[in-house]
């Protein structure tokens, strides 16, 4: 079946429906990761976009469910040049088609992606719509484009209630913005008891459980959007108790201790991004996926200061607070998809509740 | 860290002549390491024995020196210059083990000179088996179960503990020379003693075999600071058990998940930084497809083939980069060249996926195996891209140039279910064809699967191409039909041939429907940053990213497609010395190539690069967007002048020469009319069609004759026949290849060969010098060892050489180059073939001259005149200097090859000995081509007839020198009437010790062995060749070459060589 997807400012692409024939209304955005396509699709993160994938070849290797990021894909929608008709791989379960179906994910390929993706890297990211309906009327899908805006993601992807991810060694508290799953994983294989507590968990609760750290994780959305979040981590702040926050966790503790974030212009979605550690000069390849960033500017010294740098556009990756045991890293050092190569950030903030605890 | 200020001045060693396993691709890293270090101001020298080569260029280094890659030769170098550093991460592995050999004999402690971009402690690690297995142990990389055996018994007690199969790899060699699998103990056994030997430190390692499981490629880099990246990953088709460069290999990587994707990255990452590599590295893994389970199959601590691949897939410069970080550059320092905005510590990401295919040289070998092992067999190689694989593969396929054109190629329809699944079992150059019609005749993924290794999301991908040929045969063609087509990259004329309808009718209908190319660019990124460099492949539905530019005059250069025997790289030379020509005279430039280990195809060397099959189809889409004002051919090699026709089809001047003085070169009675007219003298000959004929006009000319098909490259299927049965198997031969056009039988002289390249204006000429051939006529040019100044020739030849080529390029009206062979028979000199293009030996003859002939070529061609360019017409004075060409050969990697030379070409590169004098110059170029005696000073003699004579004296003269010969009955009584000194040995099929064993007990330097001319060539013959090639004994079959020998080795006792810097030449 054909499908169409329409962007706000007029560009029309014409493809093939995949997965749900359903009308989708989303941000538009594209990745840039040559493989992890599940990873990214049931990446929380992701919740209120539709995602282009810049690779050509996507569902090559099918679907293995143990890969999954979070229960569900959180993506709108999927755009990609082309489908793989046979996956192929040994823990392969199903086809990417299928699974498009099963959770009612609409998408388009066949639509040239690399086109697609310089409209959104010269006009910024774009609302769009992906439609199977060809008697859309185009300046009613535009206005329709243009009005909408996502709003709460955090609070739809979020856990229900908190659990308990058992272990023998530091207790740490993982406030789920839209965790992804290696999260809880990488500090669970590192011996931590994590639990994971529901978005809208007062500072309170928390710190009564008297954790060995705090992990605030990443999540979708505008970091401003989430006020009354961004109080409980300014009352976390306030304690020493270690904290390590990633992505939307590394924003809301910025706007917490006073900086400010803006929108990037297309973002940085994929698994090719360098960071620069500022202190030891080291550059490491990194796995993203943010819009948003902290404003390096505004940032009180006194307060927090550039731990790393984006190599390629100088942008802010990661925080050091002065006098806290807390930093924060824009980038994805739980990787799923991407490099790994920052998983040692993980060591780093047990390093902290070592301190913290032998002090 | 910025640059080191310690580095002032680096050597840099290239890797010598090309043989297979090291090619053009070393070329390409080591001219643009050497731009990039002169770009930070650092001086560098240059050591490099080929002279087709770029980097032996005076505008690639600030000294030059064509000199033999050997240890003494580089320690004298240094000694000379005093570089501070030595750089030999470019050179493959030659120069890797250069440096290791200088670092053993302690040779940089002595004189503090440092290795830079690698340390000998880090060569040692990735190299030595024994110190790599306990590298990867310490930091829990697998390896296969392993042992390095330095003996027979050791290998073969280890070998029946781990279970056969087992792979077999010599430590220190390339492409796998001497390697192989071996299934029981009679093959261990052979394979095992022949890789001992061949091994520099005598080490072979014996290994469980994981043949069939995936190959997975990374190219990976680290800088001082222990930043580490990866540019690339790759997988082959193949799995393991064929080598990677006789693979068909993607990127990026198309069935692993990204959990196995990041594996085996972090694994390399891992491995670079364990072995403190600075620069790149490639790391190959062969990953388990049933489960996660990998190992580590070897580690290249050095820029390499799939470094090159990996660099023009992602328009990442390795070879820069590394350069860079050499010098003491960091990763995040360095200027990502083709954004222009982001910086070298990043990794490429692609949009679009690449394939390459081997080009693998059957077509020259045809009594070779073309089973594919595990020791490399292909010259070169062809890269495509595209938006979806089977575009990318189509397009592959139509770049190779060996008549392949689509999956229906080659037609296997006549073996039944059976024969097709024995014949997926074989790995070789045609198994994809097979796939293809077990696929028509219904054979299913999984049975092809089982029988082949190739993972099924391939399978499935060729699927797609044959039910789309099956769907253009059967449905009517409709315009959606047409759009599908064309984007798996199908032909116009494989569609038309499918419909029956004509070529015209489908590119009407194409261009109707607006199914036209449209080309996007290689930008490292996927577009997520905007890019500056105009690197650009075609595909079909897209938007089309290439601006047509306008303001300068704008020159189309046809590139010279894959390195194969008879096209090498010094088409490259020329191809990139014309561009540069061009851009200097104003021209906007255009390179089209598919090559992705040459020079040509580095994003920087023309203004615009398009990476596309050479076919008319492909270049006219290229010319209806950039509109040049003219295309030139004569720099291509016989890819490009193929081209020609097409070209002026589409409306596109052809500079230079025009292409009905091309065709009256190549078209018997139309340059018969014009050597008449010159009065020049020809070999008689006939044109005939038929077998019949052929052998009419054999008869009328006499015995023997050359017969060879007209339009050919580098000798393709020309022979010497001695009788009638000689010319029927030869017409076989060559109809066997779709042949349009007519066969040549030519009266056979033998006499001196000599040869010129010359340039013309049109009304004059400018000779830079006369070449002679050590080998008589009879052996192809590109095998002949060649000596400028001509040697033994009077002058009166020398007069006759240059008045002929005078009238003939203009009777030509050559406007550029032209290359010209001659025989002279005593004082009598006849012309035998005549190229208006530039040769194998422009690169050579310009760099010995001094006189650039590209640049004046081309220069000419744009309409100026020699005289106005400061030259002088004519044969221009002889230079000071003696130079040799010598062809070096690849025999010992393609079994079966018959290695005796004649009309036929079969070496696969050269090298060059320059001195003052030509002892001296002859001895280099020997010592240069690896052939280094003696060991033993142990030879054998075996020889036709009409050579016995001139065997004797050359027997004398090795006899002389303290050899012990051995000879076969006939030769031996020869020799001994002559009073030599020679123990005659038993015949091969005379019971043992004959012949065979005698060369096969490891004790023999050297065979002389003149096979008799025809198709009866001995049985015999052919095995003591095979075997003492296999065995590594250098074998000569002609005399002349012998004779050539036997003088260098008189001279060989001298202290010292004089090295010459051909940059300072004046």
């Amino acid at each position: 079946m054909k499908a169409f997807l329409i962007l706000e400012d007029g560009h029309v692409f014409t493809g093939k429906s995949i997965g749900s024939v359903r009308e989708c209304v989303s941000e538009i955005v594209f990745n840039t990761s040559m493989t992890g396509y599940l990873e990214v699709m049931t990446d929380p993160s992701y919740a209120g976009q539709a995602v282009v994938m810049t690779y050509p070849l996507i569902g090559n290797y099918g679907i293995c469910y143990e890969d999954m990021e979070s229960e569900r894909p959180w993506v709108d929608g999927l755009i990609v040049r082309e489908l793989s008709r046979v996956p192929s791989n040994f823990r392969s379960e199903d086809t990417i088609q299928n699974f498009l179906e099963k959770y009612d994910i609409p998408g388009i390929c066949g639509i040239d992606t690399r086109a697609l993706t310089k409209l959104l890297r010269e006009s910024g990211s774009m609302n769009g719509m992906i439609t199977t309906d060809g008697n859309y009327k185009i300046e009613e899908v535009q206005k329709r484009l243009k009005a909408y805006s996502t709003g709460d993601e955090v609070s739809k992807v979020t856990c229900r209630k908190k659990y308990v991810l058992p272990g023998g060694g530091y207790k740490v508290a993982l406030l789920d913005l839209g965790a992804k799953r290696n999260i809880a994983r990488s500090l669970n294989h590192r011996g931590c008891e994590v639990t994971v507590y529901p978005s809208f968990t007062s500072a309170e609760e928390i710190i009564t459980s008297n954790p060995d750290g705090i992990m605030l994780s990443n999540g979708p959305g505008d970091p401003k959007t989430y006020a009354g979040i961004i109080e409980e981590i300014r009352r976390l702040y306030q304690t020493d108790i270690p904290i390590f926050a990633i992505c939307l966790g590394h924003q809301l503790m910025a706007l917490a201790a006073g900086a400010d974030t803006y929108k990037l212009k297309y973002g940085h979605r994929g698994g090719n991004h360098p960071v620069k550690d500022l202190e030891t000069g080291r550059v490491y390849i990194s796995s993203q996926n943010h819009g948003y960033a902290v404003d390096a500017k505004s940032l009180n010294p006194k307060v927090a200061v550039p731990a790393f740098r984006n190599v390629n556009d100088g942008t802010n990756e990661g925080l050091r607070y002065i006098g806290k045991n807390i930093f924060t890293v824009q980038y994805h050092p739980e990787a799923c998809p991407g490099p790994r190569d920052s998983g040692y950030l993980f060591d780093r903030f047990l390093n902290m509740m070592e301190v913290k605890k032998n002090a | 860290m910025p640059k080191n200020p310690d580095i002032k001045k680096v050597l840099v060693i290239g890797s010598g002549p090309i043989v297979i396993g090291q090619a053009a691709e070393f070329d390409y890293a080591g001219t643009q390491a050497c731009r990039s270090l002169r770009e930070e101001g650092v001086e560098v020298v240059l050591l490099n024995s080929n002279p087709a080569t770029i980097m032996t260029d005076k505008d690639i280094a600030d000294h030059v020196y064509i000199e033999p890659l050997t240890a003494e030769v580089v320690e004298q170098l240094i000694l000379k210059e005093r570089p501070d550093s030595v750089l030999p991460t470019l050179g493959g592995q030659a120069g890797l083990n250069l440096a290791m050999e200088l670092e053993e004999r302690g040779f940089f402690r002595k004189t503090g000179v440092k290795l830079i971009g690698t340390t000998s402690a880090t060569i040692k690690k990735a190299e030595d088996r024994l110190e790599f297995k306990s590298a990867m142990e310490k930091i829990g990389e697998p390896v296969a179960p392993s042992l390095v055996v330095e003996g027979l018994e050791e290998g073969i007690a280890f070998s029946s503990r781990i279970g056969y199969p087992v792979v077999l790899r010599p430590a220190y060699t390339l492409g796998g020379s001497g390697g192989g699998i071996a299934h029981n103990q009679a093959e261990l056994e052979e394979i095992l003693s022949n890789g001992l030997r061949l091994s520099r430190v005598g080490q072979v390692l014996v290994e469980r075999c994981i043949a069939g499981w995936k190959e997975i490629e990374y190219e990976v880099m680290r800088d001082g600071a222990g930043n580490v990246i990866t540019v690339c990953n790759m997988e082959n088709i193949d799995p393991v058990g064929v080598h990677t460069g006789d693979s068909i290999v993607t990127a990026p990587s198309q069935t692993l998940g990204d959990k196995e994707y990041q594996m085996l990255r972090t694994s390399a990452l891992n491995i670079i930084s364990e072995l403190e590599i600075t620069g790149g590295c490639n790391v190959q893994f062969a990953l388990n497809p049933e489960s996660f389970e990998y190992c580590v199959i070897e580690v290249n601590p050095r820029v390499s083939r799939s470094s090159a691949l990996a660099s023009k897939a992602t328009g990442y410069p390795i070879a820069k980069v590394a350069a860079k970080i050499a010098i003491g550059y960091t990763l995040d320092e360095i200027k990502n060249a083709i954004t222009g905005q982001t910086m070298a510590g990043f990794e490429p990401t692609l949009d679009y996926c690449v394939v390459k295919m081997p080009r693998l040289p059957f077509d020259k070998f045809i009594s070779a195996r073309r089973t594919l092992t595990t020791q490399m067999k292909a010259t070169g190689e062809v890269m495509s891209i595209s938006d979806s694989f089977e575009g990318a593969f189509m397009k592959a396929i139509r770049s190779l140039e060996q008549h392949v054109d689509s999956l229906m190629s080659y037609d296997f329809s006549s073996l039944d279910r059976e024969g097709l699944l024995k014949q997926l079992a074989v790995a070789d150059d045609r198994r994809i064809w097979v796939i293809a019609e077990a696929l028509r005749q219904g054979i299913s993924y999984e049975e092809i699967h089982t029988a082949t290794k190739i993972d099924v999301w391939f399978i499935d991908k060729l699927s797609v191409l044959v039910e789309m040929e099956q769907a253009l045969r059967s449905r009517e063609l409709t315009a959606e039909l047409l759009k599908e087509a064309k984007r798996l990259e199908f032909p116009d004329s494989v569609i038309a041939r499918l419909t029956g309808r004509s070529e015209a009718d489908i590119k009407h209908m194409r261009c109707a429907n607006g199914i036209v190319a449209a080309y996007r660019m290689v930008d490292t990124c996927a577009a997520e940053f905007a890019a500056a460099t105009p690197y650009y492949y075609s595909v079909f539905g897209g938007e089309n990213e290439a601006v047509s530019t306008g303001g300068r005059k704008k020159v189309l250069v046809l590139g010279s497609g894959p390195i194969r025997i008879g096209q090498g790289i010094e088409f490259d030379f020329c191809s990139v010395h014309c561009t540069w020509a061009f851009a200097g005279e104003g021209y906007e430039t255009i390179i089209v190539n598919n090559n992705p280990e040459t020079v040509s195809t580095d994003f920087d060397i023309a203004d615009k690069l398009y990476f596309e099959p050479l076919t008319p189809e492909d270049v006219e889409n290229i010319v209806r967007l950039e509109k040049p004002d003219g295309a030139v051919v004569q720099f291509g090699g016989q890819t490009a002048i193929k081209l020609t026709e097409a070209l002026m089809k589409m409306g596109v001047p052809i500079l230079g020469t025009s292409a009905e003085n091309v065709d009256a070169a190549e078209d018997r009675e139309l340059f018969d009319g014009i050597l008449e007219k010159c009065g020049i003298p020809r070999p008689k000959g006939d044109t005939v069609y038929t077998a019949g004929e052929a052998k009419a006009a054999a008869n009328r000319l006499g015995y023997p004759v050359l017969v060879r098909p007209s339009y050919v490259l580098g000798g393709q299927g020309m022979q010497i026949a001695i009788n009638d049965k000689d010319v029927e198997e030869f017409i076989g031969i060559i109809n066997r290849i779709a042949q349009d056009h007519p066969i040549l039988v030519d009266k056979y002289l033998q006499g001196k060969e000599i040869e010129v390249d010359a340039v013309c204006d049109g009304e004059d000429i400018l000779i830079p010098g006369i070449m002679e051939h050590i080998e008589r006529a009879g052996i192809h040019s590109g095998d002949s060892i060649s000596v400028y100044p001509a040697q033994s020739i009077s002058a009166g030849v020398k007069a006759a050489v240059e008045e002929y080529t005078k009238r003939l390029a203009r009777s030509l009206h050559v406007v550029g180059l032209i290359n010209i062979q001659f025989i002279a028979v005593d004082e009598k000199v006849y012309v035998i073939e005549v190229n208006p293009r530039s040769s194998r030996t422009v690169p050579y003859i310009s760099k010995v001259t001094g006189i650039p002939i590209v640049p004046l070529a081309t220069k000419v061609i744009l309409g100026q005149k020699i005289r106005d360019l400061g030259y002088t017409p004519g044969l221009q004075k002889e230079a000071d200097y003696f130079a040799v060409k010598m062809p070096v050969f690849s025999f010992e990697k393609i079994r079966g090859a018959d290695i005796s030379l004649g009309p036929e070409m079969k070496s696969t590169g050269e090298c060059l000995g320059i001195a003052k004098t030509f002892n001296e110059a002859l001895y280099k170029a020997f010592l240069g081509a690896g052939i280094r005696l003696p060991k033993y000073k142990n030879m054998i003699i075996t020889v036709r007839d009409e050579d016995k004579e001139e065997a004797v004296e050359i027997a004398k003269r090795f006899e002389a020198l303290g050899y012990h010969i051995f000879a076969t009955k006939g030769t031996a009584r020869a020799l001994m009437e002559a009073d030599i000194q020679v123990r005659m040995t038993r015949k091969l099929e005379q019971e043992s010790p004959n012949i065979l064993d005698l060369i096969l007990g490891h004790q023999i330097d050297l065979v002389i062995d003149t096979p008799s001319q025809g198709v009866e060539r001995s049985h015999d013959g052919f095995v003591i060749r095979r075997n003492a090639v296999e065995t590594g004994v250098n074998v000569l079959t002609a005399i002349d070459t012998a004779k050539a020998l036997v003088t260098s080795l008189e001279n060989m006792d001298r202290e010292e060589l004089t090295l010459i810097d051909i940059a300072r030449l004046s």
